[in-house]
């Protein structure tokens, strides 16, 4: 992967941040040029996500794509963040088995990827359980 | 707007097909479409196909394949929209008769998936979702299939099982279709203690990697009525609508909008209501994904798609039959040629030429070929004259 590539995402993947619409107060993540439907660019203001939400639909990968060889099997799922947003992460230290739609989670920085044969790192969000009884590490 | 009708089908029998090239697959197909539509010649040829830069390592196919069908200079556009690239090489037909520009147009669709490694096949596949936002997280094709399968079961009940009914039923279908890649039958049993390969989705849920292509002959009804001596298949009329790709952008996971959107565009230019429908062909890339396309063209309440393939209202034989050919699952899944198959598949049932698996007195029939996760859906609705 080209580094241009990945650090260009650094704002989204390192600090969460998105756009909000200043009419309709809706939130896009990641930011985009346009408020959809209106063709408007103007009223896209600047807005950070909070880093609290829950699961709202996850699977466990048991056969991954080759930069994540290392690590199946993984959680993948989307998560609904407290303000409404949806954002699609890893769920990590966690038991998959004990996972549930629903469970609250924290949102942190980690290590994402190794990519190619130079061994980029790519870094962004994953989310942790924040439920007590679950295990966190 | 002039009248459109398939005139000729032409495929493969899919599978590894080891022995052929990207180029001999789609000559293969074509040729045979030809010859079975009768005309001598054509006068353009759109061909669907995802990914051949990244399968095969090679552009430029639309030049390739006039070249090597040897219809000299013939005007050819290679088109993309991740799976539902077949979808659009109809539809890109369709308009270029209707519109009075050309009488006789291929509508074509390949892939050659087997050239490559799994793991480079697995990323090709991957580039129809968000890469920055999906892929770049662990996020695999049946990764995105299953969460909407995990939704879809929390929300409405639905159980593996029934997940498991739809890959048995199109296995029994695809049994009976000898193009099929995959013509043997499988088991609910079977089914859930496959391999799991992204949880709740065994591999026995999953559409397979496959080589093949497939392509119809159009013409206008005019010239359809002077050439065909079959019975004649008239396409009554399409939808096309595209949705986000990233599944966190959606509104509702256990809805495709691009499927909703795209039948009701399909089923107000065609005059025709789901209830008129004798059967369909529809994209079960994972068995969710025939759950809620069915759900979706308005066959099952929202929700109730579960009970189709297990209660036997999608089989030959039921209410609604879905995917006779043996879908994606059994019949194989190149992507960029899947949806010209669906119209195969429906101009050989209207034909009264499906054997084996033939619904008796069809028809009407309708297609719905769906890319990415969703992303894009092309539905057609055809009728036999």
């Amino acid at each position: 992967m080209f580094p241009g590539r990945t650090w260009r995402e650094y704002p989204q993947r390192y600090r969460l941040e998105a756009v909000k619409c200043s009419k309709s107060g809706s939130v896009y993540f990641p930011p985009r040029l346009v408020t959809p439907g209106t063709l408007d660019s103007d009223c896209l203001e600047p807005y950070t996500l909070p880093d609290d939400g829950t699961i709202y639909t996850f699977t466990v990968i048991e056969v991954p794509p080759n930069q994540f060889k290392d690590e199946a099997p993984y959680v993948v799922g989307i998560i609904e963040l407290s303000d409404g947003t949806k954002i699609t992460c890893q769920v990590t230290d966690c038991d998959p088995s004990k996972l549930e739609i629903g469970q609250k989670v924290k949102i942190e920085f980690r290590r994402i990827q190794t990519d190619g044969e130079h061994g980029v790192l790519s870094y962004g969000y994953k989310a942790v359980p924040a439920l007590k009884g679950v295990t966190t590490v | 707007m002039r009248e459109v009708a398939i005139i000729g089908v032409g495929m493969n029998k899919w599978g590894e097909l080891w022995e052929k090239s990207l180029r001999d697959i789609y000559v293969e197909a074509a040729l045979a479409a030809i010859k079975d539509a009768g005309v001598d010649t054509v006068d353009g040829m759109y061909v669907g196909a995802m990914t051949p830069g990244l399968f095969v390592g090679q552009e430029h196919i639309g030049s390739l394949f006039a070249d090597y069908l040897g219809i000299k200079n013939l005007p050819t556009t290679r088109v993309e929209s991740a799976c539902a690239s077949g979808g659009v090489a109809l539809k890109s037909a369709f308009l270029e008769i209707a519109s009075g520009f050309s009488d006789i147009v291929i509508a074509g669709g390949v892939e050659k998936m087997t050239d490559c490694s799994g793991d480079d096949a697995t990323y090709a596949l991957a580039t129809a979702a968000d890469q920055e936002y999906e892929a770049f997280h662990g996020a695999t094709f049946p990764g995105l299939y299953a969460m909407m399968a995990r939704r879809h079961m929390h929300e409405y009940g639905t159980t593996q099982e029934q997940l498991a009914h739809v890959a048995v039923k199109n296995h029994k279908n695809g049994s009976k279709n000898p193009n099929a890649q995959y013509p043997f039958e499988v088991t609910v049993d079977g089914v859930l203690n496959s391999v799991m390969v992204a949880d709740p989705l065994h591999i026995l849920d999953c559409s397979p990697i496959t080589d093949g292509a497939a392509c119809v002959v159009m013409a206008d009804l005019e010239t359809a009525k002077k050439i065909c001596k079959k019975p004649i298949v008239k396409v009554l009329g399409f939808g096309h609508a595209t949705d986000a790709i990233a599944l966190h952008s959606r509104k509702s996971l256990t809805r495709l909008d691009a499927t909703i959107l795209a039948a009701e565009r399909a089923y107000k230019m065609a005059g025709k209501k789901p209830e008129d429908i004798d059967f369909a062909e529809v994209h079960d890339c994972f068995t969710i994904a025939e759950i809620m396309v069915i759900e979706d063209l308005g066959f099952f309440e929202k929700g109730k798609g579960g009970t189709g393939a297990e209660s036997g209202e999608t089989h030959i034989g039921g209410r609604i039959p879905i995917n006779p050919s043996g879908g994606l699952k059994s019949k194989g899944h190149p992507v960029g040629a899947t949806g010209v198959a669906q119209a195969i598949e429906v101009t050989k049932q209207l034909r009264g030429e499906a054997g084996d698996r033939q619904i008796k007195g069809a028809k009407t029939a309708l297609t719905q070929n769906m890319g990415g996760s969703g992303g894009s859906t092309v539905v057609h609705i055809m009728e036999v004259l």
